[in-house]
């Protein structure tokens, strides 16, 4: 079961550091990680996406919410947050292919950050599953490079927060 | 947080200008702090500097292990916050096994470490170790200080973290040049962490359903733990057992917070626990957990433990709720809260039946001490102790076979009095530990049980107890073995000793001698009670190296992860 852990800490030196450790020491599977700031500099929001039966994740949450710097943890249901991710792919594309992945381009709505000389490179957004399938459909072409930033998510009841 | 964290204090104009190390001995003067455990080094000088006419007792281990251990045996005893200090890089990587130690165990302790100057962080100095990231595991929280301007803010919350709610451990990483910087003292802002709260009020509906399964039960069972010595809650819990007559198991650090020779009272639960301890939880229906973890020494298989029952368990920290076993009845808060609600909604209801039969199980399951055949069984020593301390003393162990038999024989009547490293387990915890309990409470006897490895762990801490003349009663129950796990190996490895015995060890008498301790070796049964009495009896530290029955097994036993009743039979 895959879920959407959303996390509002202090922002202070180490926080990260605490969170990520956190999640390996206690052997949670974690797909992905993303921290920025949110709109009060001294509470940074972090967005996981982690794995694991229902028991696995309350533990993972109440440990979160032991923390010193933690200030409050959701576990977010899909339909209840805006989500979104990015990624930026570069794609092997040699004269006689350049045409087809452009078309695959304007189909996916995907944007050309840059034109190298055998290869582009893709900017995609969108939510987790957006991206998941353009980049399945850049697959049959050679993907020499790709960095993907993790899901971000906003709940979308503000104050709601999942009992656990 | 109240304070922007690296906003300077607005300084009174009368305000001192303080170098960071002068502000750190003054802070802790100024919080009641009075004795300390330590060991210099290179980035620490600026703070020994500050602390030479302090006033403040300073105690020179001869190992971090053992200062931490030290201030560890000395939070246990007294429930004030131990206090630690230790250089950078070596100093602040022998802290490790004692901050860990101390977390596993909630104990509240503050590590002040030196650290190389903020501008040769990450250089990889001498003597520089990221002891931040280190203990990010084995801290409750921790810092790193990287401005001067922070330093006070921080210390007050390091102490307000260590010893609020769960306790633990929080370490305070200060550069060189922080301890040198000026910065002006003033007292502490209030402190006031938003995204911490360490004494959640229970929620009511949950204490009532407790107190309604509670008022149901017929075979009640309190499991008590560490935090009811935390928050002591000792008379709420013998006033709940009396009246109700239920039946209290306690585990190793609950040791004596509710008294061992009480009626009520089924001692030491699990794997070397007592056997009418086990056999009461599987024959009740409802185990309360008081501020414990269900630790998997205590629980075996999951499955098995406590069948007919109904699990509560009322815990500060929400995350041991429901950690190892699932529970029926979750009460998370404050021990002491939840207990108080307890009395005003459980009526008192006596269930004799209940009581005769928890009565009836330890007449019928005693721990019986084999008769000795030439070599001195270290069960009697250990009973020795019990007998002629008679509850008054503070019992320190090591880790090992000692350890379980202390836990099974000794007799504690009252919280504080049992030191036991219990989650963690760490041998060479007794010695310095037991250095601690002494400058926590110096009217009160200290005796420490180790066993011959544990003790040569942490063994040059005899001149610590030398120097300040600590009187610590030590008793070595030597069977030159690694007791606990040669017995494993006899039961389930073919009695394969594979690197568990010592072919060689010193003459810990003649040790103890040369430290200028007084100290005798015995080997004869009959000399055991006299001697412990002796060692008890004599003002200043004393050594007694007690050769005993070296084949010597920790029964009963119930082998890990298996259920509740399997007893080994050997």
């Amino acid at each position: 079961m895959k879920k959407i852990i959303s996390i509002l800490a202090r922002n202070r030196p180490g926080v990260l550091s605490h969170v990520a450790g956190l999640v390996t020491r206690r052997g949670y599977n974690v797909e992905s990680i993303a921290a920025g700031p949110t709109e009060n500099h001294a509470i940074t929001r972090i967005t996981l996406v982690v794995t694991g039966d229902a028991k696995v994740l309350e533990q993972v949450t109440k440990q979160f919410r032991k923390l010193v710097d933690i200030i409050k943890v959701d576990i977010v249901p899909h339909s209840l947050a805006l989500t979104g991710e990015l990624a930026l792919v570069t794609v092997s594309a040699p004269p006689e292919k350049r045409s087809e992945i452009l078309n695959l381009v304007g189909v996916l709505g995907v944007k050309i950050k840059n034109v190298g000389e055998d290869s582009l490179t893709l900017f995609i957004s969108g939510s987790a599953r957006s991206v998941d399938a353009a980049v399945k459909a850049l697959y049959p072409f050679e993907i020499k490079s790709m960095a993907r930033t993790g899901l971000v998510a906003l709940p979308l009841e503000k104050g709601e927060e999942e009992e656990d | 947080m109240k304070r922007s964290p690296s906003a300077a204090k607005p300084a009174s104009p009368n305000a001192a200008t303080l170098s960071g190390a002068e502000a750190i001995v003054r802070f802790l003067k100024d919080s009641g702090v009075d004795t300390l455990f330590g060991y210099p080094g290179g980035q620490v000088i600026p703070l020994y500097d500050a602390l030479y006419d302090s006033g403040i007792k300073h105690i020179l281990a001869r190992h971090e292990q053992g200062a931490i251990h030290a201030a560890d045996g000395y939070a246990r005893t007294s429930g004030r916050t131990g206090v630690v200090i230790a250089t950078s890089g070596p100093g602040a990587t022998n802290l490790v096994t004692g901050l860990a130690n101390a977390h596993m165990d909630s104990v509240p302790l503050v590590a002040i470490t030196g650290q190389v100057p903020t501008t040769s962080i990450g250089s990889d100095s001498f003597q520089e170790a990221d002891i931040y990231g280190i203990s990010i595991p084995i801290t409750k929280y921790n810092y790193l200080v990287k401005n001067p301007a922070d330093l006070l803010d921080i210390l007050a919350e390091a102490f307000y973290i260590a010893s609020s709610g769960r306790p633990g451990p929080v370490l305070v990483d200060v550069p060189k040049d922080v301890q040198t910087a000026q910065i002006p003292y003033g007292p502490p802002a209030e402190v006031s962490i938003p995204s911490y709260n360490p004494s959640p009020q229970p929620h009511k509906e949950e204490v009532e359903a407790l107190a309604a399964a509670l008022s149901r039960s017929l075979r009640p069972i309190f499991y008590v733990g560490g935090g009811a010595v935390t928050t002591e809650s000792a008379p709420e819990i013998l006033r709940l057992a009396e009246e109700s007559d239920v039946a209290v198991v306690s585990s190793l650090l609950a040791k004596g917070t509710f008294p061992d020779d009480h009626p009520l009272s089924l001692g030491l639960p699990g794997m070397h626990g007592a056997k009418y301890s086990n056999l009461a939880i599987n024959e009740s229906d409802l185990v309360v957990g008081l501020g414990v973890r269900f630790d998997d020494r205590v629980v075996g298989d999951v499955r098995r433990f406590a069948p007919l029952a109904r699990v509560a368990h009322v815990d500060i920290d929400p995350a041991e709720i429901g950690k190892r076993l699932s529970v029926d009845i979750p009460v998370s808060g404050d021990l002491k809260l939840v207990l108080k609600l307890l009395l005003k909604l459980v009526k008192a209801k006596k269930r004799p039946a209940w009581r005769e039969r928890v009565v009836k199980l330890k007449e019928e399951h005693p721990f019986v001490i084999p008769a000795a055949k030439g070599a001195i069984k270290p069960q009697a020593a250990i009973r020795a102790i019990s007998e002629v301390a008679n509850g008054e003393a503070v019992v320190v162990t090591d880790v090992g076979q000692h350890q379980m038999w202390a836990a099974q024989l000794i007799a504690a009547k009252k919280p504080r009095r049992f030191l036991s490293s219990g989650g963690l387990g760490t041998m060479g915890y007794g010695l310095p530990a037991a250095i601690g309990a002494t400058l926590a409470d110096p009217g009160v006897p200290v005796v420490l049980v180790s066993g011959d490895g544990g003790f040569q762990m942490n063994i040059q801490e005899l001149a610590t107890i030398r120097q300040y003349d600590l009187p610590v009663k030590i008793v070595i129950s030597n069977n030159g073995c690694l007791g606990m796990v040669r017995q494993w190996q006899e039961f389930f490895f073919q009695k394969r000793y594979s690197q568990t015995i010592f072919p060689y060890n010193p003459n810990f008498a003649e040790i103890g001698q040369v430290y200028g301790i007084p100290s005798r070796r015995i080997a004869d049964p009959g000399e055991v009670q006299a001697a412990v009495r002796a060692l008890l009896e004599t003002p200043g530290p004393g050594l007694l190296d007690v050769l005993v029955e070296p084949e010597e097994n920790v029964l009963p036993m119930i082998p890990a992860g298996k259920g509740q009743t399997d007893f080994f039979e050997n």
